[in-house]
């Protein structure tokens, strides 16, 4: 066991000696993660409000502004003005200064009084598929609401349905990116400083003194990973300090949980950072790899896209990438309050490809000083 | 005397490439051993395998009596090794480096110390502990090198190429470290590019595209048969304009090569053309020399190269 991490203790020590060192690690370590959380957690919004809306009110009644009004009323739609054509009105959507279009037809008000039907024209800019599914349900909803109001003008409707989000009440876009966020944030981080750690020692040539003397390649690197685990456990701290204060989002679930099950992620992404410094030559190759990383797991984890929606083939690929467990345990122990029992699984199988990616770049190491 | 360094018949391929052919040789205990040879003839390769970094293909070696094929392990322990990178953390001071090779050897508390001090003492770098490692010069980097590599007292100590790029004062400096360790009992295999280092050694082996090509203490060397063809003679040719003159030189019939030293040609000429050549150069003075390891090389390099065409 001994002979196994042999080396470990002073390449522990060595390696927090180059972090002191180097305050440009550490910058890019702690404040460029800090600063991408407040850029992302601010711009990205899914909720959709306020969408800029033109309309041509031909019927120019009572009846007509009822209508806008409930439009107005959803939240949804932002009336910005008034055009008086439907040549208008296109050309409002195409050159982008509003996403829909309202067209109420001059005998409106007359089919809503005779109780024959009354068409209205909705145009919905598709350029954005979630601005228009949303203008589109909006849309039919209001409508829905003011026929029902038309046909029982006091009476109580049959069935009410009274939707309870739970874990999100409010459904903030911030609670649900920001805990994923927390995810990709320390993945970046941590797999750049340690790839680029190892790889800027073969560059320099001291990777080769070290194979010469008896330090074992666990030792090498386990003994790098420990002061960059570190490194990241801090940071992810300050992170989730800054998405409850900054971002208001709650941890429902215990934060202790939390920090524990995050060791086996971090295990993770520092044994694919080793994994990719025993294939880079260059820090410039290391860095392209770990970019490489970065998008299958921004977009293949459920971090941004539902994992059930994807192709068969795509939910079996989001299962072989980590970030898809970890940002499982984020959002379960911080939206849903979640405990071991809920997220255990998810634990384990990080800490299995945890030690497989170590052990992996251990012996590609080894085998590569033969080579 | 039981030899520290020993290759047997070593042979390293790598897919078709064969890196090291059927190498062998031995270096005493307490020896200075030269390898010559140019880039990618072999010397790293067999320093690899001797540290049992590398399984060789066939053959095999040893370090201080033990197999490199089955105590890779014990050997790094007892084995020191400076590559011309030198290893070094540059943004570490002196004292921090070695003190990480000292914990790397498994070196801990006084003994680290005691021998912390005595590399100090030994390469005289002790003024620049709290200096980091970059801010050195190229010399005073090589000595930290060379303490680092020597902090757990190794038996045996590989020095790759150690002196290339470095000023001729810390070059003669580290050469006197050398022996002064040797003197102890400190076994070194140096590979050099350079010939006056080289004629420091008491032995030289000289490799040649992956073949040992020759072996001895320099006398030897100068002694050996495919150095100094069958009548011929080693010569040098004292004139104002030498460098002018070179290539008639060449172009005299029985002139094998020719080359400029200083003011003067060192050339291998045919004895029966050497009238000839003196009727041809009348102004200048001839004199038979005894050949230098260059020219010994040389001679044995343009032999295999004739002999494999």
């Amino acid at each position: 066991m001994k002979r196994l991490f042999r080396g470990l203790i002073p390449v522990c020590r060595k390696e927090a000696l180059h972090i002191v060192r180097d305050p440009g690690t550490l910058f890019f370590a702690l404040l460029i993660p800090m600063l991408q959380l407040f850029l992302f957690g601010f711009a990205i919004d899914t909720n959709i409000r306020q969408i800029a809306t033109v309309v041509m009110d031909e019927s120019q009644t009572q009846a007509s502004r009822s209508l806008l009004q409930r439009f107005a009323a959803s939240d949804v739609f932002a009336l910005r003005g008034y055009v008086q054509s439907q040549d208008e009105m296109y050309a409002a959507i195409r050159s982008g200064r509003a996403r829909v279009g309202i067209r109420i037809p001059y005998d409106y008000a007359r089919h809503v009084l005779d109780g024959s039907t009354a068409s209205v024209l909705v145009l919905v800019d598709g350029s954005d598929s979630t601005v228009a599914a949303q203008a589109v349900s909006t849309s039919t909803g209001v409508a829905l609401q003011q026929s029902l109001a038309q046909i029982l003008p006091e009476g109580n409707l049959p069935i009410d349905v009274r939707p309870s989000v739970l874990y999100n009440p409010s459904t903030r876009s911030a609670n649900f990116f920001v805990p994923g966020l927390v995810g990709i944030l320390l993945q970046v981080m941590t797999i750049l400083l340690i790839a680029l750690s190892l790889v800027r020692e073969r560059e320099r040539g001291t990777l080769e003194q070290l194979t010469m003397t008896p330090v074992a390649p666990l030792g090498l690197m386990v003994g790098k990973m420990i002061p960059y685990g570190v490194l990241a456990f801090l940071e992810l701290c300050a992170i989730l300090a800054v998405m409850r204060i900054v971002f208001q989002v709650p941890i429902h679930g215990n934060v202790f949980l939390l920090l524990a099950l995050s060791l086996p992620f971090l295990l993770t992404v520092l044994g694919i950072g080793l994994l990719i410094s025993t294939k880079a030559r260059t820090q410039a190759e290391a860095f392209q790899l770990a970019m490489g990383t970065i998008l299958p797991s921004i977009f293949l984890s459920g971090y941004i896209f539902l994992i059930e929606n994807m192709p068969p083939v795509f939910q079996v690929i989001s299962r072989i990438i980590p970030t898809t467990y970890y940002i499982r345990i984020l959002r379960g122990i911080i939206l849903r309050g979640a405990g071991l029992g809920d997220v255990w699984l998810d634990g384990l199988v990080l800490t299995a490809m945890g030690s497989a990616a170590i052990l992996l770049a251990a012996r590609q190491f080894v085998n590569q000083r033969e080579g | 005397m039981t030899a520290a360094i020993t290759a047997d018949h070593l042979t390293i391929r790598f897919g078709s490439f064969t890196a090291v052919n059927d190498v062998s040789f031995s270096v005493d205990k307490g020896e200075i051993f030269g390898f010559l040879g140019p880039n990618g003839s072999g010397k790293t390769t067999i320093i690899k395998a001797l540290c049992g970094l590398l399984r060789p293909t066939e053959g095999g070696g040893t370090i201080l009596g033990m197999d490199v094929r089955q105590h890779a392990a014990e050997i790094k322990c007892r084995v020191g090794y400076m590559s011309q990178k030198f290893g070094l953390y540059e943004d570490l001071t002196v004292e921090e480096n070695i003190g990480f090779y000292a914990g790397v050897y498994g070196i801990h508390g006084e003994k680290a110390e005691q021998r912390k001090q005595e590399v100090l003492a030994l390469t005289g770098i002790e003024h620049y502990l709290k200096r980091r490692a970059g801010q050195l010069s190229g010399g005073w980097k090589q000595r930290l090198a060379l303490a680092c590599a020597i902090i757990h007292s190794p038996e045996v100590v590989f020095l790759d190429e150690p002196t290339a790029g470095i000023d001729p004062v810390a070059r003669r400096a580290l050469w006197d470290l050398l022996f002064r360790l040797s003197g102890q009992g400190v076994t070194f295999f140096v590979t050099t590019h350079y010939m006056d280092e080289a004629e420091r050694c008491g032995r030289v082996g000289y490799i040649y595209m992956s073949n040992l090509v020759a072996i001895g203490t320099v006398a030897e060397l100068q002694g050996l048969p495919d150095a100094n063809p069958p009548d011929t003679a080693r010569i040098q040719i004292k004139t104002a304009n030498a460098s002018a003159i070179l290539d008639s030189v060449r172009k005299i019939a029985g002139v094998r090569e020719a080359t400029i030293f200083g003011q003067s040609i060192h050339a291998l000429v045919e004895t029966r053309q050497m009238e000839a050549l003196r009727a041809r150069l009348p102004e200048a003075t001839i004199e038979t020399i005894t050949p230098s390891l260059e020219d010994i090389f040389v001679t044995l390099t343009y032999k295999i190269m004739e002999s494999s065409q």
